[in-house]
């Protein structure tokens, strides 16, 4: 058993705080006359429940020595693996994706208990004495682990919670994989954004002049320019298949959504609805908020999913600036504490699964508030420990849990 | 490890997202407030438009309430439709249809299911209300008015336009505005100022409650009583007065420039313009093309003023020394103004004539040749006539008045440049010798001739014409107690005002005469012509009376203008007269008189114009 003293009190007292934020505003999302408080046919009474079965979970979650997830992480991936398959054949339909498993008057998402258990599996492939990131076999098996479940996800169809797995790639990149991937994933994201903002045409004939430039500037320093010919003829093709993919492989609500967000559309009824009525939301808040139960926009039901993934519009106008902000702290400071702490680990296992907690999170977090404020496009995602959403919370409850449990024994040797 | 990268990128993008909060919840202020909120619908509580009272305290417009069923269709039990048809005292296929309509412009929403129920249907309803699910009824009021006169004075009300909605902020689309008459001019003070009350929406625009439990609600500001300056007594009089006769009186307190009463012939009753067949009716008061009842006569009518005009070429004529109280004109049945051109004159025997018979007898020869003096007194006769021209305004003819009604006509006074661009320059006072008797190019209104009564009344100045006497805690516009001074010095009106008394006791309007009342008045007679079809015709001629009594205290001044009534002496000189006495004596002792006019009847003259055979006119 872990030695109290290590404990790190403070980031489960964020969490729960976190959560109790999370009640607090459901509540007032779903609140109506008479509502029964402990009643789970209503959101706020199921998630009450819920939050229970999360605290009884990192009690249980903590009992078992340590090594037990260590050994049984392969086991449990594959296990996992199965059931998201099954939950392609077997699965309930929600909301156009086949992600859920009805289990008497409970919903279950597979693929939200897939996040800690595919950190279990890449920790310790990498944690193994043989992986070294640098070699290119396991940089493949590494993908391998991180895709498998990533494409089941977006077969169910369900882009959000795949999103979440690309956050495991960014744990590969804090391990050691040369910088050459992200390199080349952040040039093609922000070449995609630029593309679809300025037109094809304009952006090829910018990077002409850019590559033309650059040239000279490579003769006179007399270096190899080849790999930079190479480099300026990918990105062209690069720039001429995103315009394909977008305009002729994206189909129009995809266009809609990076239309949107982009600022190239504005459509307030349509596919606009959920970004303006949330940022107007946020602009009915103001500094100090409209007050608890309050919100106009809340209170008029103007926002969809506004109880699980739209829940941040909720503390924005009921709570205004200051409890938005307070939120984005609380978070801030969860994650930089969990690095901070993570840095002195010796056991590389927990280490990278640490780094898995770390990512995940800060991904759902920064994902989830951006499309709430109108930055990214709209997608599922849960903002973590506070959304509505029983699998959610109970996948993030152990998810953390695995790092309280690792974090308390970091003195012990191994 | 690069374990800095993660650091990094998590304050990077708080700090973004920070940065994208402050923008929209403490740098935006535009939608602060309520509102322009999305998910907050106001509802208005409109004040009570203003009632209208006459001078005596009288009240003579105010509202009624009528009822509007209203019906949210997804509350009403349609299993009862025929106990529902039922109650509502309606057939159930009536009723059904009914439910259709209102059911396709919204089955959530209230819409109007039965208007305009009278207070039987409502009480009868209302008994049932409470088992009646979905059903509500909503109080509307509209303009009442109690005396069936001065239509066009009070204008009325109907839905503000797109132009006005636009135009000003306070208008919403369905709501009420004065379009026209003192309803117009002081609609701020008679509608007050409305109040919202703010309720939370959902999604599908349903009310779900008082938003912010009322703390923005604004109480509406009541509205304002308007004391007008009429007597609605001496109004209706002057109304039966003027039966089967077109024209209008125009009387006003000199003192004051009150106005008394302003009579419009043919009139109609302002009720017709009230509630749902507004329009209709509007168009069917708009398509009478003899008798234009909507046409304000005693505001809009520009007539030339007649020998009425006499009078102020006499006073202008004593200002600048042209002629004195015992100046003298031969007179022969008319003369001479220049070769060939003979005007007449109603004297049939040649006499000689000074200021004071001039006047009562109305002398064409000795105003004319005032007139040429004055004109000519100048180095030419340009200077002459702006001089005239200058003196004329300074009684408010030529020009829009300045009263508090928005309709109205400015009348026509030439001037020099006006000649100059008719006659190429070469142009002498006999030229424009018709001034002198008020015909030719001259146009006045009966309101402007009604405020020349007045000042001749006051012997000098007016103060502009009124309609307004008080408003509940409020002042009159300043304008209406401001002194308006002519440039004729106040010893001038004296030998005139002589001569108008004598004009009721000796001269053109003896018929007028009241026992112990002494008016000061003036006859006129004025050409009348009009085109139709292209072609200029003469009709008989128009009958003018100003004046005022009594003539030492004036207490009333009038115009009466009476069209095609002939002589002034006809019929606006005994109409002024019993206006007169009925405004002073409170009742009228020449009953004679009284029988006399209101049974005069000038139907046929109005027609003959558009008879097809040839007519006579004076007869």
């Amino acid at each position: 058993m872990s030695s109290i003293r290590n404990f790190d009190l403070v980031s489960c007292l964020l969490v729960l705080t976190l959560m109790l934020i999370g009640l607090v505003n459901i509540y007032s999302v779903t609140y109506f006359e008479n509502m029964d408080f402990f009643s789970t046919s209503n959101f706020f009474g199921k998630q009450l429940f819920f939050f229970f079965i999360c605290i009884l979970t990192f009690f249980i979650s903590l009992t078992p020595d340590i090594k037990f997830y260590f050994k049984y992480a392969s086991i449990i991936y594959l296990l996992m693996i199965i059931i998201l398959i099954a939950v392609l054949i077997f699965g309930n339909e929600v909301n156009g994706s086949k992600s859920w498993f009805s289990l008497g008057g409970f919903s279950f998402q597979p693929s939200e208990f897939m996040k800690p258990v595919t950190a279990l599996a890449l920790a310790k492939y990498l944690s193994n004495i043989h992986s070294d990131i640098k070699r290119k076999s396991i940089q493949f098996y590494s993908f391998l682990i991180i895709s498998i479940p990533l494409i089941l996800i977006i077969m169910q169809p369900d882009p959000g919670t795949a999103l979440i797995f690309l956050s495991f790639y960014l744990v590969l990149h804090v391990v050691g994989l040369p910088s050459f991937y992200l390199n080349i994933f952040v040039a093609s994201i922000s070449i995609f954004i630029i593309t679809i903002l300025f037109g094809r045409n304009n952006i090829l004939l910018i990077g002409s002049i850019i590559f033309v430039l650059m040239l000279i500037i490579r003769l006179y320093k007399s270096l190899p320019k080849r790999r930079l010919i190479y480099m300026g003829l990918i990105a062209a093709a690069f720039i001429f298949s995103v315009d394909f993919i977008f305009n002729n492989i994206f189909e129009q609500r995809h266009r809609d959504r990076f239309n949107v967000v982009l600022g190239l559309d504005e459509d307030l009824k349509g596919i606009g609805y959920n970004t303006n009525q949330s940022q107007l939301a946020f602009k009915a808040g103001g500094i100090l908020g409209e007050g608890f139960l309050k919100g106009s926009q809340t209170k008029g039901d103007f926002i969809p999913e506004q109880h699980s993934d739209y829940i941040f519009t909720t503390i924005g106008e009921e709570w205004g600036f200051v409890g938005s902000l307070l939120t984005i702290i609380i978070f801030t400071f969860l994650l930089l504490r969990i690095i901070e702490r993570t840095s002195t680990q010796r056991n590389l296992f927990y280490k990278i699964y640490s780094y898995c907690v770390i990512s995940i999170i800060f991904f759902h977090f920064a994902i989830n508030i951006s499309m709430v404020l109108g930055i990214f496009p709209s997608v599922g995602i849960p903002l973590p420990f506070i959304s509505y959403g029983g699998s959610s919370m109970l996948a993030f409850t152990i998810l953390f849990t695995g790092y309280i449990k690792i974090d308390a024994n970091k003195k012990e040797k191994w | 490890m690069r374990d800095k990268l993660l650091q990094v990128l998590i304050i990077v993008i708080s700090s973004i997202l920070t940065i994208q909060l402050f923008n929209l919840q403490v740098l935006n202020k535009k939608n602060s407030d309520v509102s322009s909120k999305a998910s907050v619908q106001k509802i208005y509580n409109f004040p009570e438009r203003g009632y209208l009272y006459d001078r005596n305290n009288k009240l003579i417009v105010s509202n009624q309430p009528y009822y509007d069923l209203l019906i949210v269709p997804n509350d009403v039990n349609i299993n009862d439709s025929i106990k529902i048809a039922n109650d509502l005292g309606i057939s159930l296929k009536d009723f059904n249809t009914k439910y259709k309509k209102a059911r396709k412009f919204s089955p959530l929403k209230a819409s109007i299911f039965i208007s305009s129920l009278t207070k039987e249907e409502y009480a009868k309803i209302q008994e049932k209300m409470w088992k009646l699910s979905g059903f509500f009824v909503q109080k509307n009021s509209k303009r009442k008015y109690n005396y069936s006169t001065a239509a066009n004075l009070f204008g009325y009300i109907s839905e503000v336009n797109d132009y006005e909605i636009k135009n000003n902020s306070y208008y919403k689309s369905g709501e009420m505005i004065g379009r026209q008459g003192l309803e117009k001019t002081y609609e701020s003070i008679l509608r007050g100022e409305k109040g919202v009350n703010y309720f939370q929406k959902d999604k599908f625009n349903r009310i779900i409650g008082k938003f912010n439990d009322g703390i923005n609600d604004t109480l509406p500001t009541i509205s304002k009583k308007l004391k007008l300056t009429l007597d609605i007594d001496l109004q209706t009089y002057g109304d039966s007065l003027m039966n089967n006769k077109y024209g209008s009186i125009v009387a006003i307190e000199p003192k004051s420039g009150e106005i008394l009463a302003l009579v419009n012939s043919p009139g109609y009753d302002p009720n017709l313009l009230v509630g749902r067949e507004r329009s209709e009716r509007y168009r069917s008061l708009n398509n009478d093309s003899i008798g234009k009842p909507l046409f304000d006569r005693g505001l809009q009518g520009q007539y030339p003023p007649g020998s009425t005009f006499k009078i102020i070429n006499a006073l202008i004529g004593l200002q600048e020394n042209i002629i004195k109280q015992e100046t003298t004109f031969k007179c022969d049945g008319g003369h001479f103004y220049a070769r060939n051109s003979f005007m007449k004159c109603h004297t049939s025997e040649p006499t000689f004539t000074n200021l004071n018979n001039a006047v009562y007898t109305s002398c064409n020869t000795y105003f004319a040749k005032t007139y040429k003096g004055i004109i000519e007194n100048y180095d030419s006769p340009s200077i002459g006539l702006d001089k005239w021209v200058n003196y004329v305004k300074s009684f408010g003819f030529g020009n829009y008045l300045g009263y508090d009604h928005p309709t109205g006509k400015p009348g026509f006074i030439p001037t020099s440049a006006y000649y100059n661009s008719w006659y190429n320059n070469s142009w002498k006072a006999v030229t424009t010798i018709s001034n002198s008797i008020g015909q030719g190019e001259i146009l006045t209104t009966p309101i402007q001739l009604a405020n020349f009564a007045a000042t001749i009344a006051n012997r000098g100045w007016y103060i502009t014409p009124h309609f307004v006497k008080e408003i509940e805690n409020d002042s009159i516009n300043i304008n209406y107690k401001k002194i308006n001074k002519t440039l004729i010095n106040k010893e001038h009106f004296e030998p005139v005002i002589e001569g108008m008394i004598n004009v009721v006791e000796k001269g053109t309007a003896t018929n007028s005469i009241i026992r112990n009342i002494k008016i000061a008045g003036k006859t006129g007679t004025a050409e009348n012509f009009i085109k139709i079809n292209g072609i200029k015709k003469q009709l008989t001629d128009h009958s003018i009376f100003i004046g005022f009594a009594p003539a030492n205290d004036p207490k009333i001044a009038v115009c009466v203008f009476i069209e095609n009534g002939y002589w002034g002496s006809r019929w606006a000189a005994p109409i002024s007269s019993l206006i007169i006495e009925k405004y002073i004596n409170g009742k009228i002792e020449r009953n004679w008189l009284e029988k006399y006019i209101l049974e005069g009847d000038l139907s046929a003259e109005y027609l003959k114009p558009y008879l097809t055979s040839n007519f006579n006119i004076n007869e």
